[in-house]
């Protein structure tokens, strides 16, 4: 994240050090005023190493992301997701933490929004920055954080008939058991039928095998129930 | 007899047929993940798979009979490959190359699937990680091998009776 905050300004002199540390103090004016704006919705938390950081509630989250973006940030670099199991409270399980960089004033703002752990649902934010699209599909797929109004939310790394969300910290390493084992593969994909379409039909959709379904007969997909 | 004369030799149809098909391997162009880098030198200068008849690296299934497993197979990729399989011309045969592909090597977790002899047969694997081209060179001359002697192990029947 120092890209051209801190290792850059080593190689670059004081100069350049002195044109980041005022950029750092643009941005934390920023934080400043939109704790001025927001209230009790945006926290600044103390600041980071490459660059201000404030927590935002997922109700404000739009109105802040606005604001920004009027403000000269015009740019979203990067959404991410972040579980952090365990924590207390379990209100703020998940956090959905976002990148913004003003081109121009080369000001950076990192915010992160904490979710809760039984309903992680967060406004999209694709309608404003496009690129939020497939990182907002990445964080569903992932954690199973829900942005609302997202004009597609579907898996997007993942099969689409997967279940669970990889990157949760309390997801099994090796995935689900009946998934992935030699015999769940076998029944999905043998036999292997030359004389007709695949087993696993068009979209290679997992279908569960009825119980007697292992004389390969191409009604296996029909089969299953 | 008339033909005497002349210089002649004799062969059955069947090993004539394996002959030609061992002489021209024609592989599948497509890599899975860092193996790949290691396949493509294959028909490089250096180690020129056109010496054993195997440098006609295909974009279609439908034009090749050989595909080289080079990588991991997630499970979002294992249907892609199941299809593919399907789609070859028969006799057709599979290596299966490098660690991820024979067992899923170091990826022993919920996106790999753990070797992609569980989606379609394999005729050779080879170890590495990656293997060398020597190596890939290797299970291409002992696939011919397997077709010159006309294994009735090779290839997809043993998968059909197995499966």
């Amino acid at each position: 994240m120092a890209g051209d905050g801190l290792s850059g300004t080593a190689r670059q002199g004081p100069q350049a050090a002195g044109a980041a540390a005022a950029s750092v103090r643009a941005a934390l004016e920023t934080v400043g005023r939109l704790a001025q704006r927001f209230g009790d919705a945006v926290e600044p938390l103390p600041a980071s190493l490459d660059m201000p950081v404030v927590k935002v509630r997922p109700d404000a989250l739009r109105d802040v992301a606005r604001a920004l973006k009027d403000d000269g940030y015009a740019m979203l670099l990067d959404v991410g997701g972040v579980d952090y199991l365990g924590r207390r409270p379990p209100q703020e399980r998940f956090e959905v933490v976002y990148h913004f960089l003003d081109v121009r004033g080369l000001r950076r703002i990192r915010v992160r929004v904490p979710l809760p752990e039984a309903e992680p649902v967060v406004p999209t934010l694709s309608d404003l920055w496009p690129s939020a699209n497939w990182a907002e599909r990445e964080i569903f797929d992932l954690f199973g954080i829900r942005f609302e109004g997202h004009p597609d939310l579907r898996r997007i790394l993942m099969p689409d008939d997967w279940e669970g969300h990889p990157l949760r910290k309390d997801y099994p390493l090796r995935g689900p058991r009946q998934r992935g084992t030699p015999q769940a593969l076998r029944q999905r994909f043998f036999p292997l039928r030359l004389d007709g379409p695949p087993a696993d039909g068009p979209g290679g959709q997992l279908q569960a095998p009825a119980a007697g379904a292992q004389d390969g007969s191409p009604a296996r997909k029909e089969g299953g129930a | 007899m008339e033909v005497m004369g002349t210089p002649f030799f004799l062969t059955t149809v069947d090993k004539f047929a394996r002959w030609a098909q061992r002489s021209s391997i024609w592989p599948m162009t497509f890599g899975l993940a860092c193996c790949a880098i290691e396949m493509m030198n294959l028909v490089s200068p250096r180690y020129d798979a056109a010496r054993f008849g195997a440098e006609a690296f295909r974009a279609s299934p439908r034009q090749a009979d050989l595909m080289i497993i080079s990588g991991r197979v997630s499970h979002k990729m294992a249907p892609v490959i199941r299809r593919l399989y399907a789609q070859m011309a028969e006799p057709k045969w599979v290596i299966a190359m490098g660690a991820c592909a024979s067992s899923g090597g170091i990826f022993d977790n919920y996106a790999i699937v753990q070797g992609v002899d569980e989606v379609i047969p394999v005729d050779v694997y080879v170890p590495g990680c990656p293997p060398t081209p020597e190596a890939v060179l290797d299970a291409i001359l002992k696939l011919q091998g397997r077709i010159r002697s006309g294994d009735e192990k090779a290839g997809i029947r043993s998968w059909q009776a197995t499966a």
